[in-house]
């Protein structure tokens, strides 16, 4: 990964002090959280048995939840508190410990993405580890990768058979990968009535799962099918929940909430690769940050023949296919 | 007038239209609790979808919006179509139109709530419904087409609820109402019908991702296919009130209808075999949603039947209009209004929604009909409306009838 090496110590340094501070403001608010919690369970609830408080003090926590802003709006304290109220509130439903971060994007990074036509050969690997990574809910088998196999003259995935049972790869056809684009104009942010889609500095299409009302023009506007909607309560079983969590990545979603594709900003902005690009035994899958000269994605860029789905409407993809 | 007479004329106005609206012969009670039992059906559907999730629908990640946003896109262009009886009774000061104009502002208040809350059943998280509003929310304007569609929506709403309002309650008390008051905002009730419906269509025609609704023809033809369905149930609306109640229409005021339809819905159809023409004579793959919608595709034609049942009940229709064989008789004139208003419902709703979304972005191809919750909450909504209508017509229709007799005697 170029853009992790190029990652100055000195960078390093004042992430990792950053985020012993946050730890320690944390702790601290954790404790403040969980007191004004059951002081408005004891409010809400009067004096109930203690068997009851587990429920009464998810009672309480929704409630607050209820209340707050947009995550971009939102200061320091505020994100913390929240994120606070949702590890305890997965702990209270699911009794999975997990840490939600709310790290921001890098300094000087952009991210793209390169998908090898040549390469893939259709194991959809990259498919189940996005659902594994991504705690995609296994009831209605979201998935944010969709694989399609190709006849030779078809160069767009629509053209292609996105369903198919066959053992891969076939002599004489290719694969060819479809997912959110992370377009640098984005008709889904530009539809979207409460501004709950947008896009973050480093030019990941985020979704605050919280703020979305559920209304699914960002749906209706995406030319890509990148977005995945949760017409039910989404179901993930306890022992196969991811707990790295990013609060604009991988975290419980809940019913009537958009989400999408994030690059899986819960590993990237930790310089780590996301889970389809690690997961993809051909290595078709490239990432990286399109400000680095060094990245790979540039090398693919420039020296490859690359090109993207849709050029003609003017969206501005950071999802390119490319050609060995 | 002093400060206290007014208020306790105010006080008269409300108690005396709270009930006349629900007092009445022991066929308007019955109609009244039929339209209350449909309600408590969409009201109970509403709660199953609230339990269990948009799931219960028959909506999916390809067919991400279907019967719900079909009947708001149809239910808009009703509203707007009041504008057809505003428009000449207002300014043209035509006393046929004038007689029932009031009728059209009813029917667009019936109309506007209806749509509205089709897109509110429609959210995955009604609960958050706040985060769309201004100040305390992230209102997205001018960017999303969604916004800008709320916003006119609503102002159309106060317009048609407050010119009415204020000329009953002058006729209530047995004046004239001053047009200064109100003439400003009939006029910018005439250019917001307009922009209701433009900015419903511009919701569509905005998207590039969606061929088929990605196309300049949608704007107008919203507004054609809405002069000519809003009018054809308003028609039908003066007919039945003709008949069940004292007050009587005349028949030019019918004779006048017939031309604003026959007019618009001809206008409808030339457009229509545009888009048509465009779509089939050299076929691209944009045209993919129109072969669905019109003729099937890979094995899915559920909308074949429909979509061809519009198009010839809505070329009969404005036949029957056109060319009045019946010489202005209902008998004829009616069931031609009727044809006319379902053609156009299954046109513009199903047959718009569904085909913009089919095939999907990745090519895939679905069939999609609306499930038993859907059609029930549908129902239920329908029945508000006309709830609606019937309550804000009972007592407006009494004041009119006695403003006018008033009148006359004196």
């Amino acid at each position: 990964m170029g853009f992790l090496k190029n990652k100055s110590c000195r960078q390093q340094i004042t992430d990792e002090h950053r985020s012993c501070q946050d730890a320690g403001r944390r702790a601290f608010l954790k404790k403040a959280v969980k007191a004004a919690a059951i002081g408005s369970t004891a409010v809400v609830a009067g004096c109930q048995a203690p068997g009851l408080l587990g429920s009464k003090e998810e009672m309480a926590l929704q409630f607050q939840e209820y209340f707050k802003a947009h995550y971009r709006l939102m200061t320091e304290k505020e994100r913390d508190a929240t994120i606070i109220r949702l590890e305890r509130l997965a702990k209270l439903q699911k009794g999975v410990d997990v840490q939600i971060s709310s790290k921001g994007a890098l300094p000087g990074v952009l991210y793209g993405y390169g998908f090898n036509v040549t390469r893939c050969e259709g194991y959809m690997e990259c498919v189940s580890a996005c659902v594994r990574e991504n705690n995609l809910d296994r009831k209605s088998n979201t998935q944010y990768i969709r694989i399609f196999e190709m006849e030779p003259g078809q160069m767009a995935p629509n053209a292609g058979n996105g369903k198919f049972f066959n053992e891969v790869p076939v002599d004489g056809r290719f694969y060819m990968g479809a997912q959110c684009n992370h377009c640098d104009n984005a008709p889904c942010i530009k539809a979207c009535p409460t501004k709950a889609t947008y896009r973050e500095p480093d030019g990941i299409v985020v979704v605050d799962y919280d703020w979305c009302i559920g209304c699914r023009y960002c749906m209706a506007a995406c030319p890509y099918y990148g977005r995945r909607f949760n017409w039910n309560e989404p179901v993930v079983p306890a022992n196969e929940i991811t707990r790295k969590q990013h609060y604009l990545g991988n975290r419980q979603r809940r019913r009537g909430q958009m989400e999408k594709c994030t690059f899986c900003v819960q590993r990237t902005r930790e310089g780590r690769l996301p889970a389809c690009a690690e997961a993809c035994p051909t290595g078709a899958r490239i990432f990286g940050n399109l400000l680095d000269p060094n990245s790979e994605i540039r090398f693919v860029l420039e020296n490859k023949k690359v090109f993207r789905w849709k050029e003609e409407l003017g969206t501005d993809p950071k999802f390119w296919y490319f050609i060995d | 007038m002093t400060q206290k007479s007014s208020v306790r004329q105010l006080f008269g106005f409300m108690t005396d239209v709270a009930r006349w609206s629900l007092s009445g012969g022991i066929g308007y009670q019955l109609f009244l609790c039929l339209l209350v039992v449909f309600m408590m059906l969409g009201v109970f559907a509403y709660l199953v979808q609230w339990k269990l999730g948009l799931t219960v629908t028959h909506m999916s990640d390809i067919v991400s919006w279907g019967f719900y946003i079909a009947n708001f896109t149809f239910l808009v262009g009703v509203a707007a179509a009041a504008v057809m009886l505003i428009l000449p009774s207002y300014i043209f000061k035509d006393e046929h139109f004038h007689h029932v104009v009031i009728i059209g502002e009813v029917v667009a208040v019936g109309a506007l709530i209806m749509s509205m809350t089709f897109v509110f059943v429609d959210l995955g998280r009604p609960l958050q419904g706040w985060h769309i509003l201004p100040i305390i929310g992230l209102f997205n304007w001018p960017s999303s087409l969604l916004t800008w569609d709320i916003l006119v929506l609503n102002v159309y709403l106060v317009l048609n609820l407050s010119i009415p309002a204020y000329i009953l309650y002058c006729h209530y008390n047995q004046r004239e109402p001053d047009p200064r008051k109100y003439r400003p905002f009939v006029f910018i009730s005439i250019f917001w019908a307009f922009g209701i419906h433009l900015i419903t269509a511009f919701l569509y025609e905005g998207l590039p991702a969606r061929p088929f609704w990605n196309n300049p023809l949608m704007g107008p033809r919203f507004l054609a296919s809405a002069f000519a369905a809003g009018p054809a149930l308003i028609t039908v609306l003066l007919a039945i009130i003709h008949n069940a109640t004292t007050f009587k229409i005349p028949k030019q005021t019918f004779n006048k209808l017939r031309l604003i339809i026959v007019i618009s819905a001809i206008i409808n159809l030339i457009m229509l075999f545009s888009e048509v023409f465009k779509e089939f004579y050299f076929p691209t793959h944009h045209s993919l949603s129109a072969e669905y919608l019109y003729f099937g595709l890979d094995g899915h034609n559920s909308l074949v039947p429909w979509i061809w049942t519009a198009v010839s009940i809505n070329i009969v229709g404005t036949l029957l209009l056109a060319f009045n064989p019946g010489k202005n008789r209902p008998m004829v004139l009616l069931p031609a209004c009727v044809l006319l208003f379902i053609g156009i419902w299954i046109e513009k709703g199903i047959g718009l929604i569904v085909p913009g979304l089919v095939p999907s972005p990745l090519g895939e191809v679905v069939s999609y009909a609306p499930s038993w919750v859907e059609i029930s909450i549908a129902l239920g909504v329908l029945a508000l409306g006309m709830f609606v209508v019937t309550i804000l017509l009972k007592p407006a229709l009494i004041i009119e009838q006695r403003f006018e007799t008033n009148n006359e005697t004196v």
